[in-house]
């Protein structure tokens, strides 16, 4: 019997993964950025990493379904003559005609209006159809201004000055020529095919001093009936949200870095910006500091998935929150039963991210007539409508655990952390300490 | 004639007069003393003249009205203009036109930077020159400027046409010199003399437009990009 040394099992590298090589191989092959849709997939701490303490003996709760958890919310009372007033306190994100198709913009019209909260327009202007099956609808106010004019500007029930969203924070929209069909190219007043890379600054105005005026041009036009919000990404959350505040916003829309995005560079997504959790409080302090807690609200979004998470949004002072990606899901999005076609495309249920491409199998985001087809927006905006009220069940299920008869009533000390690092962001004790690591007093963040 | 002094008129009043005023009525306004927002969202074919010089976005979004700004213009004005004609007698500043869907704007004086920028049919006629990264992203339109033009012209332009009269600081990135062929010459005679420009000859200008090289991505073009 002969003896052989034993061998080393192969080894792949922690910093060069199967991933990661697949990546260089990729670029070295085609010479073009890994260009996708959606949010950062990797793992950032998050909503999951707090917890609910509940009621105690010194918090007593209230009976489910029997004592009132208010769930309505007023948004941008601070100047605007029409506010908006919602039931629910989970509006629905930003996303264009374009980078959806029509029929998936139908369906988050109807969905959002049975449940009584509001959508937003994107980067490509409104279309009739979703302000037809919208009873509150945010227009967008972009840098590229494509689609822009005052008539729609009117139709709006609030704009919305987009500075920047959380998978992107400093850039611009993309919208590359495969889903640039004849209606959207014209929509946006450009030629069928070719690709869109829209403005990452807008064109008329330069810091918060020009902002100021850009918002008293657009109250003007409106007669200061409209709302005016301003949306930014997950950058310098304390001073962007002061300063939006300055400049006479009415409402906030923070986007962390979870939040999705119709496309853009892989690198981009993953390495700029901040995670939902670490922005929250210090957007919510720098309201605090202002005097304007409350009366300036804040819409928080990026990974919202659930009552808990809208939860823990509101608990650490958000007034509403924004889903985009989960309300996708909802409609159909990445739905297991075109796992074929998603394997044909490189991808599988759950990954497929190439929104970009123009081929979903769900007819989404596509502009292809045949996938549009697939999607029935009365019954997708059903199953949004569904989801919407689930989440909002959920988050009163939990404010009456913590007591509380209104869900803007929950507060940081409602909660507590897992790890030391979501403790340190959400300003929370870690669980079974009173620790706030990196707490100070009168601390900026 | 209605009149408005915005000495003694808040801003906000004005510009609700404005939307409510019926066709074809004429307005004065005076004082404007660098107000910003003036005259802005007119939905109307009003006859206005502003007496003395404005701030930011004056005329902004403006559809069907006729606005004459008898004094220079801060950054903006005209800015996402759908219809109607708006004339600055003295210089403007950054950004004029900006956005512009449609309508005439008329700076008689001279413009500053990114005159035009991200035009999406607008035509601006400038009497004197333009400044830097004019008709940046340019989408429709036309600009036609009697003087020069500074640095960067037509970065990144789409499908609006550029004409200047006078020398070329430099071209942006997938901006070209192009022919000026017979309709080009008939445009530009119509465009000056909507705008009241005399003693010029249009086949003074030289034509300038997109070369479509950036217009689908293409690693080869790395340099530019």
């Amino acid at each position: 019997m002969s003896y052989r040394n034993p061998v080393t099992t192969p080894r792949q590298s922690a910093t060069f993964d199967e991933y990661t090589l697949s990546e260089i191989r990729r670029a070295a092959a085609t010479g073009i950025y890994d260009i996708r849709g959606g949010g950062t997939k990797r793992r950032v701490p998050h909503f999951d990493d707090l917890l609910f303490l509940g009621a105690s003996i010194s918090r007593y709760p209230l009976e489910g379904y029997r004592e009132k958890c208010d769930t309505s919310v007023v948004l941008g009372a601070r100047h605007a003559k029409k506010p908006i007033e919602l039931k629910i306190p989970i509006t629905i994100a930003g996303m264009s005609f374009g980078s959806l198709s029509g029929a998936a913009k139908e369906a988050l019209g109807r969905g959002a209006s049975a449940a009584g909260t509001s959508t937003t327009t994107g980067d490509g202007g409104m279309t009739p159809e979703e302000r037809g099956h919208s009873d509150k609808l945010v227009y967008q106010y972009l840098p590229s201004r494509y689609g822009m004019n005052p008539d729609d500007l009117r139709k709006a029930d609030a704009i919305e000055i987009v500075v920047g969203q959380g998978a992107k924070p400093g850039g611009g929209g993309m919208l590359l020529g495969q889903k640039i069909s004849d209606r959207v190219a014209e929509m946006r007043t450009l030629p069928t095919g070719i690709d869109q890379r829209s403005a990452c600054r807008h064109p008329d105005w330069t810091g918060p001093d020009d902002l100021e005026i850009k918002i008293l041009e657009l109250r003007e036009i409106t007669d200061w009936q409209k709302p005016v919000y301003i949306k930014i990404g997950g950058a310098r959350p304390y001073y962007d949200t002061a300063l939006a505040v300055k400049a006479g916003a009415d409402c906030v829309v923070l986007d962390g870095m979870q939040g999705g995005t119709a496309a853009t560079q892989e690198v981009f997504i993953e390495h700029v910006g901040q995670p939902t959790l670490s922005c929250i409080r210090p957007a919510v302090e720098a309201l605090q500091d202002l005097g304007v807690h409350r009366e300036v609200q804040l819409i928080v979004s990026g990974g919202i998935r659930s009552g808990a998470d809208v939860a823990k949004a509101l608990a650490l002072g958000a007034d509403a929150v924004s889903i985009g990606t989960a309300a996708l899901v909802a409609l159909g999005d990445n739905d297991p039963r075109w796992e074929e076609e998603y394997r044909a495309l490189g991808s599988t249920a759950g990954a497929y991210d190439d929104w970009h491409e123009g081929a979903d199998p769900a007819g989404i985001s596509t502009q292809d007539p045949g996938l549009i087809e697939r999607l029935d927006p009365v019954a997708a905006g059903r199953r949004l409508a569904n989801y919407l009220k689930v989440m909002t069940l959920e988050t009163q299920t939990i404010a009456r655990a913590c007591g509380k008869s209104h869900v803007l009533n929950m507060e940081p000390e409602d909660l507590c952390a897992l790890t030391v690092e979501a403790a340190a962001m959400a300003g929370v004790p870690l669980a079974g300490t009173d620790w706030i690591p990196g707490a100070k007093a009168n601390e900026r963040y | 004639m209605h009149s408005i002094d915005l000495a003694v008129t808040p801003l906000r009043e004005l510009n609700q007069s404005l939307h409510g005023s019926s066709e074809a009525a004429e307005w004065e306004i005076v004082n404007p003393k660098g107000s910003h927002a003036v005259a802005v969202g007119v939905d109307d074919a009003l006859d206005i003249h502003v007496r003395g010089n404005v701030g930011y976005y004056c005329g902004g979004m403006n559809k069907q009205g006729s606005i004459t700004i008898h004094g220079s213009a801060g950054p903006g004005v005209g800015e996402n203009m759908m219809s109607g004609r708006i004339v600055v007698k003295g210089d403007a500043s950054q950004y004029a036109g900006a956005t512009g869907c449609g309508g005439l704007l008329v700076i008689e004086g001279n413009a500053s930077s990114r005159c035009g920028i991200s035009m999406k049919g607008i035509d601006i006629v400038v009497g004197g020159n333009i400044g830097h990264m004019s008709a940046f992203m340019a989408q429709a339109g036309n600009l036609v400027v009697l003087g020069d033009a500074g640095d960067a012209l037509g970065d990144s332009i789409y499908e609006a046409q550029l004409f200047v009269r006078g020398s070329v600081k430099s071209l942006g990135a997938d901006c070209v010199r192009k022919d000026l062929r017979p309709e080009h010459i008939e445009l530009l005679t119509g465009l000056l003399e909507q705008a009241g420009m005399t003693g010029v000859r249009p086949d003074e200008f030289s034509r300038y437009g997109s070369a479509r090289q950036l217009y689908n991505f293409d690693v080869d073009n790395f340099d530019a990009y």
